[in-house]
C-alpha cells in the first residue's frame, strides 16, 4: 500500500484535497483509539472499585467454602464459582454433542438447498434473547426434563439453568465449527475416499483432526459464553440474594454472573448508590465483574488464537 | 448432458462395490445420530416457541389483538390512520403528517422510475407497516398500557418505548463509531504491530460477557458523567448497548469491507483518486449490504438483553411515566421489554409470573425474530461473488 500511497502523494498537488485526507485520516485513526479507551475503561473500572471492596472486607473471608450473602456481609466466591462451574459443564455436556452433530451433518452430510434452509433456522435459535430461554427453562425444562426424566426436587436447580444455557450455545458451537470443517480442502476428503474410506471413517479420522483447532476453538469461545450468560441463571438457578456452598447440580445455587444479577435487582438503590448497606455489596459487583472479565479473557484468546490458526492453515 | 446421465450411475455402482456389495450400517447409523443432533436444535425452537405461544396467547386473546377480531381491526385501524392524517395533533402529529404525505408519493414515484430505487420503496413501506402497526398498538390494551401491579391492566407500552428508543440510540452510536473503526483497520491502519493490537483487542471485547459491559455503564456512564446522562436514564442505557455491540458491528463491516476485491481499489487509484474518494465511492457502497446485516444482527442482540439494564438502572417495578413527552422521557425512569420479562417473571402472581411474562415475551421475540430475519434476507438478497 505504501508505494500506493507515495503515487498518490505526488499526483495530488492540490493543497486542500492533500489537507481533507489528512483530516479524515485523523478522524478514522480516532475511532480506531476508541476500543482501546473502551477496554481500559473496563479495566480502570472493575480494578479501581474491587481495590476498595478488597480493603473494605476480610481478604480470608473470600474463600470460606459456605455462604454466598452480601446482605450479612457473606462474600464466599468459592461457593459463585462451584455454581458458575456446574452449570457451565452441564451447559457444555449438551451442547458438544449436540453442537458437533448438528456441524458435522450440515458441514459434511447436508445437501446444498437442506443446508440453505437449516443453517438460517439454526441462527434463529442463536438470536432468541437469553431472558427467554431463561423463561423456557422454568416452565418447560424444569418440570419435563429435570422433574419428570431426571427426577431432581425442584424446577429451579443449577442443573434447570445449565441445561437452559447449554441449549443457548449449542448455535455457537455449531456454526463455528461448521465453518471449520468447511474450511478443510476437499482434496483430504478425496484422498480419503481413493484410499477407500467410508464416508463416515472420513469424517471422524480425517476430516474432525484437521478441523480440530476450529472445533477446539468453537468450544473455549461456547465455554466462555457459558461462563459469562447471566439471565437464564439468575432466573432459573433458583437462589436469589444468598446461596450456601454446594456441588450437587440438583441444588439451587448462584453462578458468578447470577450473583451480580440478583445484587443489582435486589437492591434498588445499586445504580442509584444512595443506600447505606448497599456500600459492599455494590462494590462486591465490580469485584465479581474483575474475576469473570478475567476468566473469560483467558478463555477467548486461547480460543481466538485457535479460530487464527485455521485460518493460516489453508 | 449425455455425460452426466452415464456418470451417476457409474458412481453408484463404484460406491456400491466399494462397500463390497453390502450396505454400510454404521456409516448410516452414525449419519442418523448426526441428523438426530441437528433436529434436536431445531426441536428446541419448536418447543420454545409453542411454550411461550400457549402461555402467553390468552392475554391477546383476553386484551384485544385477537386474529379472529383482525378485519375490524384492521378497519378501525385505517380510520384512526385517516382522522390522524386529515387531522394532525401535538407535536408528533405535525411531524408524522407531512412526512407520511409527502413521504409516500414521493417514494413510489421513485420507485415506479428506476430499479434501484426499490430499497428507497422498501423502507417506505416499512415505515407506513410500522405506522399500521403503531395503530393496532392502540387497539390492543396489553400493547397500549403501562405497566401495572394490577395484572388485568399491565401492559408493555413503556417496555416498547424503551426498547425501541434504546435500539435507535445504539444505531445511532454504534454504526458511525463501528464502520469508522472498521474502515481505519481495513483501508487506512498500516498492518504493523499496533493495528494487530486493536484487532486482538477488538476481538476480545466481542466476548466479554454482557454483565461487564453493564458495570462498565454503571461506572462510567451512571455514575462518572452523570452530568451528562442524568444517571440512571435511556441515555445511559443506550450508550451501554451501543457499547456492548460496537465489537460485533467492527467484526462484520470489517469482513464486509474485506470482501471488497482490490481490484476495485486499484481501478479507483488508477483514476487518480484519493483514499477518501476509494473509500467513499468504491469500497463503503460495495460493503455495504454485509455492513447492514452486521448492524441489525447487532442490534437484535441489544434488544435482547436483560443483564446490563439491570445495572445501569432499568426501574425494577412499577412506575409512572404520565403525560411527559418523548423529550423528557429520555432523561426519566425507563424500563425496555427484557427488562419488564424478568420483573413480571419474580412476581408471585402467576398472571404476572406465566401469562403476562410469556405474553410480553412474544411481543419481544417478534421484534428480535423479525430483525434476525431481515439480516438474513439482506444477506442472501446482496450476498455478491467476485
Amino acid at each position: 500500500m505504501s508505494s500506493v500511497d507515495g503515487a498518490l502523494l505526488g499526483l495530488e498537488g492540490d493543497g486542500r484535497r492533500v489537507r481533507r485526507e489528512q483530516r479524515i485520516r485523523r478522524t478514522f485513526w480516532g475511532a480506531g483509539l476508541s476500543t482501546l479507551v473502551i477496554s481500559i475503561a473496563i479495566i480502570v473500572s472493575l480494578t479501581a472499585n474491587s481495590i476498595t471492596f478488597l480493603a473494605n472486607i476480610d481478604v480470608g473471608e473470600l474463600l470460606t467454602f459456605d455462604t454466598w450473602s452480601p446482605r450479612i456481609g457473606k462474600f464466599d466466591v468459592a461457593t459463585l464459582f462451584m455454581g458458575s462451574l456446574i452449570v457451565t459443564a452441564v451447559a457444555m455436556v449438551i451442547a458438544i454433542p449436540l453442537g458437533l452433530g448438528a456441524a458435522v451433518y450440515l458441514a459434511e452430510y447436508a445437501r446444498p438447498r437442506v443446508r440453505r434452509v437449516l443453517k438460517p433456522i439454526l441462527e434463529v435459535l442463536a438470536g432468541i434473547p437469553s431472558i427467554v430461554l431463561g423463561f423456557f427453562a422454568i416452565t418447560w425444562i424444569g418440570p419435563n426434563v429435570v422433574v419428570d426424566a431426571l427426577s431432581g426436587q425442584s424446577d429451579f436447580s443449577l442443573m434447570t439453568a445449565g441445561l437452559g444455557v447449554g441449549i443457548l450455545v449449542t448455535p455457537l458451537i455449531a456454526s463455528v465449527s461448521e465453518d471449520a470443517m468447511r474450511a478443510v480442502p476437499s482434496s483430504l476428503r478425496e484422498a480419503s475416499y481413493g484410499m477407500g474410506a467410508r464416508r463416515m471413517t472420513t469424517v471422524v479420522r480425517v476430516v474432525m483432526p484437521a478441523a480440530v483447532s476450529g472445533i477446539v476453538a468453537a468450544l473455549m469461545l461456547a465455554a466462555a459464553r457459558a461462563i459469562g450468560e447471566t439471565m437464564v441463571i439468575a432466573l432459573a438457578g433458583g437462589a436469589a440474594g444468598e446461596a450456601h456452598f454446594t456441588s450437587n447440580p440438583y441444588d439451587a445455587g448462584l453462578t458468578v454472573t447470577s450473583a451480580m444479577a440478583s445484587v443489582a435487582a435486589g437492591t434498588d438503590q445499586i445504580a442509584g448508590g444512595g443506600g447505606q448497606g448497599a456500600g459492599q455489596a455494590f462494590n462486591s459487583l465490580f469485584f465479581l465483574g474483575l474475576l469473570l472479565f478475567t476468566v473469560t479473557l483467558l478463555l477467548n484468546m486461547i480460543g481466538n488464537s485457535f479460530v487464527r490458526r485455521v485460518r493460516e492453515r489453508y | 448432458m449425455a455425460t452426466v446421465d452415464v456418470a451417476v450411475p457409474r458412481n453408484i455402482s463404484i460406491d456400491r462395490s466399494l462397500r463390497g456389495k453390502r450396505s454400510d450400517i454404521p456409516g448410516l447409523a452414525f449419519q442418523l445420530a448426526m441428523l438426530a443432533c441437528l433436529l434436536v436444535c431445531l426441536a428446541f425452537i419448536v418447543v420454545l416457541l409453542v411454550t411461550v405461544f400457549d402461555d402467553g396467547i390468552g392475554v391477546f386473546q383476553e386484551r384485544g389483538f385477537v386474529l379472529s377480531a383482525f378485519p375490524t381491526e384492521l378497519e378501525r385501524a385505517i380510520d384512526e390512520t385517516w382522522t390522524f392524517l386529515t387531522n394532525p395533533q401535538g407535536v408528533e402529529g405535525w411531524l408524522l403528517c407531512p412526512l407520511v404525505l409527502v413521504g409516500v408519493p414521493i417514494g413510489l414515484g421513485l420507485a415506479a422510475r428506476a430499479r434501484r430505487w426499490r430499497l428507497v420503496l422498501g423502507v417506505v413501506l416499512g415505515i407506513s407497516v410500522i405506522y399500521v402497526a403503531a395503530a393496532f398498538i392502540g387497539t390492543s390494551s396489553f400493547l397500549s398500557a403501562n405497566v401495572s401491579s394490577l395484572s388485568s391492566r399491565a401492559g408493555v407500552a413503556q417496555g416498547i418505548f424503551g426498547t425501541v428508543v434504546l435500539a435507535v440510540m445504539t444505531a445511532v452510536v454504534a454504526f458511525p463509531l463501528g464502520v469508522a473503526t472498521a474502515v481505519f483497520l481495513e483501508e487506512y491502519a498500516p498492518d504493523n504491530r499496533f493495528t494487530r493490537f486493536v484487532q486482538l483487542n477488538i476481538r476480545n471485547l466481542a466476548g466479554v460477557p454482557s454483565v461487564v459491559y453493564g458495570l462498565l455503564g454503571l461506572a462510567v456512564f451512571v455514575k462518572l458523567a452523570s452530568s451528562v446522562t442524568g444517571g440512571r436514564t435511556l441515555i445511559a442505557g443506550g450508550l451501554t448497548l451501543a457499547i456492548l455491540v460496537l465489537p460485533i458491528v467492527i467484526i462484520t463491516a470489517s469482513e464486509a469491507i474485506r470482501a471488497v476485491p482490490q481490484s476495485l481499489r486499484e481501478g479507483g487509484y488508477g483514476v487518480g483518486a484519493t483514499q477518501w474518494d476509494v473509500t467513499k465511492t468504491l469500497v463503503l457502497p460495495n460493503a455495504f449490504a454485509g455492513i447492514l446485516t452486521g448492524t441489525i444482527l447487532s442490534l437484535s442482540r441489544a434488544i435482547g438483553e436483560t443483564a446490563p439494564l439491570l445495572l445501569v438502572g432499568a426501574v425494577q417495578g412499577f412506575f409512572t411515566t404520565g403525560d411527559a413527552n418523548v423529550l423528557q422521557r429520555f432523561s426519566g425512569r425507563y424500563t425496555a421489554l427484557p427488562q419488564i420479562v424478568f420483573n413480571w417473571r419474580g412476581e408471585a402472581n402467576t398472571d404476572f409470573a406465566i401469562s403476562l411474562t410469556a405474553a410480553a415475551i412474544i411481543v419481544l421475540l417478534v421484534i428480535t425474530l423479525l430483525a434476525n430475519l431481515m439480516a438474513v434476507l439482506l444477506r442472501n438478497r446482496f450476498e455478491k461473488r467476485w
